[in-house]
């Protein structure tokens, strides 16, 4: 096997366009985990039962299922009755909706985590309930969650090349349509080293954020 | 309409096959938690630097891509693996670097007092791991394991995208055919949860097993208050209830 530094040239330009809708998926996909899964979470400590059954039920569903086949389900299933996407926006909102399920029991931990002290003490000053989440409990249960948050944008990362199936072109779109294009494979080990240099340095990152958020 | 004749042809045995993909995947994962894990502590530097280095490596690495490099481009290094193969040594190799970390934590866990009371005994080192360490990690190990084997059933489903005829792969076969996806992919959603969901009953077991095997009573699912075992639920149980509650 030779390998030809040419080719990684030809293929650098796709390769940035690629970065970059990697990067878009990443950060509209976290945004929505991040927040969907907030609401999971505060559903889920409903007091109707109505409310907290499905969507215990729905997130474990979601949670249990592969992401590669719900992406299927949101592109090829979800026209036929609904709205039809681009496969980057479907491939957005399917990585936001897998992970959201995942922020959600992040979050639950977060909340669980603060002190049951901090609660008593919001009822004793007769805090209203939405005071009560804003200024007393989401402030403390924040901090505890932003490493695990950081973990799952970096595991989110690394299960983004499955947009490339639906007909996306991040990184793994791009090197694919090269190589076939090209009858070469340098475009695949490239972008297979973009993800170790993106993802060791992002796992540092969050180390680092774990010794100074959580005490 | 889903035909009788592709349901036996191609989906039938795609099932078997994601089973096939998730017990191959599984072995080989565990087979590379128990050595990097172990590794990783290793008194050697080298073996510790090198354990590390695979665990850093294959945890950034995407499954995906991995797969499709292993699937596209080792073939010209002289290696042509049947792509089921690199599916299953694709999965086994990233998961089993995540495995790696609960094994090493497990181990980790295991309270001091008990490996000083094996040097003290003259156990070796290997005696050590297997007859103290390894039985009072393990019941810790399995929870984890359970999410991870989850993670790696839905992990195959990226074989189908190399060729692999899993249920998957016969689910694309038949839009393409038909062009009706909603039942198949309903099918393939509500198949996958019934599969994870019968893993993590396994491992349930598994997990009574392994806690009943050093006297420890399993706690019961959901319920904070229910975690008062007989003598608090593994090493990490140490600072909440120190000898039994009740």
């Amino acid at each position: 096997m030779n390998w030809d530094w040419n080719v990684v040239n030809d293929f650098m330009p796709r390769f940035w366009d690629g970065v970059l809708v990697t990067v878009q998926a990443l950060a509209v996909g976290s945004l929505i985990a991040f927040a969907l899964g907030l609401v999971w979470a505060l559903a889920q400590r409903s007091a109707r039962v109505w409310v907290r059954w499905p969507v215990v039920a729905v997130t474990e569903f979601v949670r249990n299922t592969p992401l590669l086949v719900q992406l299927f389900f949101l592109f090829y299933v979800v026209p036929n009755f609904g709205p039809s996407m681009s496969p980057l926006a479907t491939g957005i909102v399917g990585l936001g909706l897998h992970y959201s399920t995942y922020t959600a029991e992040v979050y639950r931990a977060g909340i669980d985590g603060v002190p049951a002290g901090q609660w008593e003490a919001a009822t004793a000053l007769s805090l209203p309930r939405g005071r009560t989440w804003r200024a007393v409990i989401l402030p403390q249960a924040i901090r505890r969650v932003v490493p695990p948050l950081g973990n799952y944008v970096i595991a989110m990362l690394k299960d983004s090349p499955m947009i490339a199936t639906i007909g996306a072109f991040d990184m793994l779109g791009e090197a694919q349509t090269f190589s076939n294009e090209t009858f070469t494979t340098e475009a695949l080990t490239v972008v297979g080293v973009a993800f170790i240099v993106i993802a060791y340095p992002a796992s540092l990152l969050i180390r680092v954020l774990e010794r100074r958020l959580v005490r | 309409m889903m035909s009788s004749e592709f349901f036996t042809i191609w989906f039938l045995p795609g099932v078997w096959i994601t089973v096939q993909v998730t017990l191959y995947a599984a072995v080989l994962g565990a087979a590379v938690s128990f050595g990097i894990g172990l590794a990783r502590d290793s008194r050697l530097w080298i073996v510790r630097f090198a354990a590390g280095a695979y665990f850093e490596v294959f945890r950034g690495m995407s499954a995906l891509v991995l797969m499709f490099w292993m699937f596209f481009a080792l073939p010209l290094f002289g290696w042509q693996l049947e792509p089921m193969w690199a599916g299953v040594s694709a999965l086994g190799l990233t998961y089993g670097a995540y495995g790696s970390e609960i094994v090493r934590g497990s181990l980790a866990a295991v309270p001091t007092a008990q490996k000083e009371a094996g040097v003290a005994l003259d156990f070796t080192r290997w005696q050590r791991l297997r007859l103290i360490e390894l039985p009072q990690a393990w019941p810790d190990m399995v929870p984890p394991f359970n999410n991870l084997l989850i993670e790696l059933l839905k992990g195959t489903a990226l074989v189908s995208v190399i060729t692999v005829a899993d249920m998957t792969f016969a689910g694309n076969l038949l839009r393409l055919g038909t062009n009706q996806t909603t039942p198949i992919y309903t099918l393939l959603l509500a198949l996958y949860f019934v599969l994870a969901f019968v893993i993590t009953r396994g491992m349930r077991m598994l997990e009574r097993r392994a806690k009943a095997g050093i006297g420890e009573r399993p706690e019961k699912s959901g319920g904070i208050g229910a975690k008062t075992g007989a003598r608090g639920d593994g090493p990490r149980a140490g600072s909440r209830s120190a000898g039994g509650v009740r």
